[in-house]
């Protein structure tokens, strides 16, 4: 049943609508929302299963058939980055309930936050690369506002920069959609793939590797790789913990899925200069993330800058391009995701029990809460990459990919910023767990218990609970990252998918 | 706004306004107009009578909060698309119903016009929010 592939995009639009139905009504929203953000996550592992048993499927919106009208398509990647958005905001729906002050909850949370799952599922999904556009400015819109929201003066600051980045590189995908369509006269992806491939000649080549470069700067900025990622750090740790939670584990990740999408597809013409680039700025990208988190004394600000560097790992997988580096590429975003939004998680109860997110002035938490410490250290080792968390099978097959290939700069980088990430969460660990409380008094700064705080709780829990899962579970689960970076490295695939084999 | 003149033909220009933006509503789909310039023609109405008499007349007048429009607008436009998806069809197919009316000759109902519907309540909705949201913060 291909044709229910519009479900991940038509869910959370449906709980989108309802919640602004009961606008006046802030209690049904909570649960409209939850319930939808459960819904989706069904759904979402409901397509894995669907595209692992059947290989990968397309549906052409409104039955116009696939060069002209727009087309939805899933292959194993998209559908696991649609699993990642259902788990991702199922937790983040729980955890808003209580950690999202009531003001903000009445002014929209709920709606804007299923508006911007709904954008980043349409991006996972959409054929087109023009339709990609639309999907980037929905889920933009959408997390412009849930970045201001509250208009606090600090999220006011990030945000201006935050916007004003994000339009500009929305202005570039623009321009170089422009300049592709005169090129090659579509904008559907899987035709754009057939023409290049059929018609690669010395000089045309030329121009779209020129192309190629707009749409990296493009989706890099997006993605925040070296050397367009300052506004990231800059905006991140203004708004609630619960949407910087959600702008970590997704947004970041649509860019690095368009990416890898348009790396894979269709600028594949000259990929040694290409990717060699991509391996270049995933090196960068890694070191200078790492270092500023080094720098950083505000838990969320430390967190930010890791988000960056942690992006270079799966542009390390794109840029090997080889199956086992893309297939690793793949375990990566999904295992950094849960890991990166755990610990975002987690850094929010921290700062409701403290009322502070400074290193300096946090401590001894170990010895008030113990268990909220294994969470920390099961999610920030998983990060750094220690064995057997998931981190350590990501970054040993990008490893393995890398070595397989001959490149040993971008592997002794990768793992030396592994030490990095692994010092910085020490870091955090001493100076907010370990560490004696610089002020005795503020140690009863307030308990939480499992049974009264369950919405802070249990989804720090699901993510710490999956983290485990796919560590545990590495065999089965690598194995469909596996399966989905071959048919990455495959596009004859995609493209019969879309466009029929008959052609 | 205390103009004599404009009050006077706010009055008459509202139902005015409201019958034209249907008129361009259904003429849209294959002429000019449709649910967006509907839409808005239906928010000028109501943005005259907010300059007119104030916001809080306007609202009494509209009696729906315009939220709750552009709610029910994506809903309609949303559930063109689930009709298609129950008759096993791809996403937003369009899917036509003849009315024969006898001597009037018949009527073609379909979903694309469901999703004009939808457009034009959402767009109503949405410009009204914003005009009243600026009428009632300055």
């Amino acid at each position: 049943m291909n044709r229910s592939l519009v479900l991940p995009i038509v869910i959370p639009l449906l709980t989108a609508v309802l919640c602004l139905l009961f606008f006046r009504k802030p209690q049904i929203q909570r649960w409209v929302s939850v319930i939808g953000a459960m819904a989706l996550l069904v759904v979402s592992l409901w397509t894995l299963r669907f595209i692992w048993d059947e290989g990968i499927q397309a549906v052409q919106i409104g039955n116009w058939p696939a060069p002209f009208g727009i087309t939805l398509v899933a292959d194993l990647f998209s559908a696991v980055m649609i699993v990642l958005a259902g788990v991702l905001g199922l937790a983040v729906a729980v955890y808003s309930l209580d950690s999202v002050d009531a003001q903000r909850q009445a002014f929209g949370y709920h709606p804007l936050m299923h508006f911007l799952l709904m954008g980043v599922c349409g991006a996972f999904l959409t054929g087109d690369l023009f339709n990609l556009y639309v999907w980037f400015e929905v889920m933009l819109m959408a997390s412009f506002v849930l970045l201001a929201l509250g208009g606090e003066r600090g999220q006011m600051e990030g945000a201006i920069k935050y916007v004003t980045l994000n339009l500009l590189s929305s202005a570039i995908f623009l321009a170089a959609l422009g300049l592709l369509y005169g090129l090659a006269g579509t904008l559907n992806m899987a035709d754009l793939a057939r023409k290049f491939a059929s018609s690669a000649t010395a000089s045309s080549n030329a121009i779209v590797t020129a192309l190629s470069m707009l749409f990296l700067g493009a989706f890099g900025i997006k993605a925040a790789i070296f050397p367009l990622f300052f506004w990231l750090p800059a905006s991140y740790h203004t708004p609630p913990v619960a949407v910087t939670a959600l702008f970590s584990g997704l947004l970041t990740k649509v860019g690095v899925y368009s990416l890898i999408r348009v790396f894979t597809l269709i600028f594949i013409q000259e990929f040694d200069y290409t990717h060699t680039l991509l391996l270049v700025i995933a090196g960068l990208t890694m070191i200078t993330g790492v270092l500023g988190a080094v720098a950083q004394n505000e838990m969320r600000r430390l967190l930010s800058f890791h988000i960056i560097s942690q992006i270079g790992y799966p542009l390390m997988g794109l840029g090997i391009f080889t199956p086992l580096g893309l297939a690793a590429a793949v375990y990566f975003v999904f295992h950094v995701s849960l890991a990166k939004s755990t610990l975002f998680l987690i850094s929010g109860v921290i700062g409701r029990l403290r009322g502070t997110f400074d290193l300096k002035k946090l401590g001894g938490l170990y010895k008030a809460q113990a268990w909220l410490a294994a969470l920390f250290l099961t999610a920030a080792l998983s990060l750094a990459g220690l064995p057997p968390s998931s981190g350590f099978f990501a970054k040993l097959s990008l490893v393995q990919a890398g070595l397989g290939q001959g490149q040993f700069v971008i592997v002794a980088i990768s793992l030396g910023v592994s030490l990095l990430t692994l010092f910085s969460m020490i870091k955090i660990w001493n100076e907010v767990f370990w560490k004696r409380p610089p002020v005795l008094e503020d140690v009863d700064g307030g308990e939480i218990t499992l049974q009264r705080d369950w919405t802070w709780l249990a989804p720090i829990l699901f993510l710490v609970g999956l983290t485990l899962l796919i560590s545990f579970g590495i065999g089965p689960a690598f194995e469909i990252a596996a399966q989905a970076g071959r048919q990455l490295m495959t596009p004859q695939l995609y493209i019969q998918a879309v466009l029929g084999g008959g052609r | 706004m205390t103009s004599l003149i404009l009050r006077t033909m706010v009055r008459l220009l509202l139902p005015l306004l409201l019958m034209f933006s249907v008129f361009l509503l259904l003429r849209g789909h294959n002429e000019p107009g449709g649910g967006f310039v509907g839409g808005l023609m239906a928010a000028t109405g109501f943005a005259l009578v907010s300059i007119a008499f104030g916001s809080t007349t306007a609202r009494q007048v509209l009696r729906i909060d315009p939220l709750f429009l552009i709610g029910v607008g994506l809903l309609l436009a949303l559930s063109s698309g689930l009709v298609t998806l129950w008759l096993n069809q791809p996403f937003l197919t369009g899917i036509w119903y003849k009315l024969s009316l006898g001597t009037f000759g018949k009527l073609e109902l379909g979903t694309p016009l469901l999703f004009d519907i939808g457009v034009y309540l959402t767009v109503w909705g949405v410009t009204l929010t914003i005009i009243f949201a600026l009428e009632e913060v300055g």
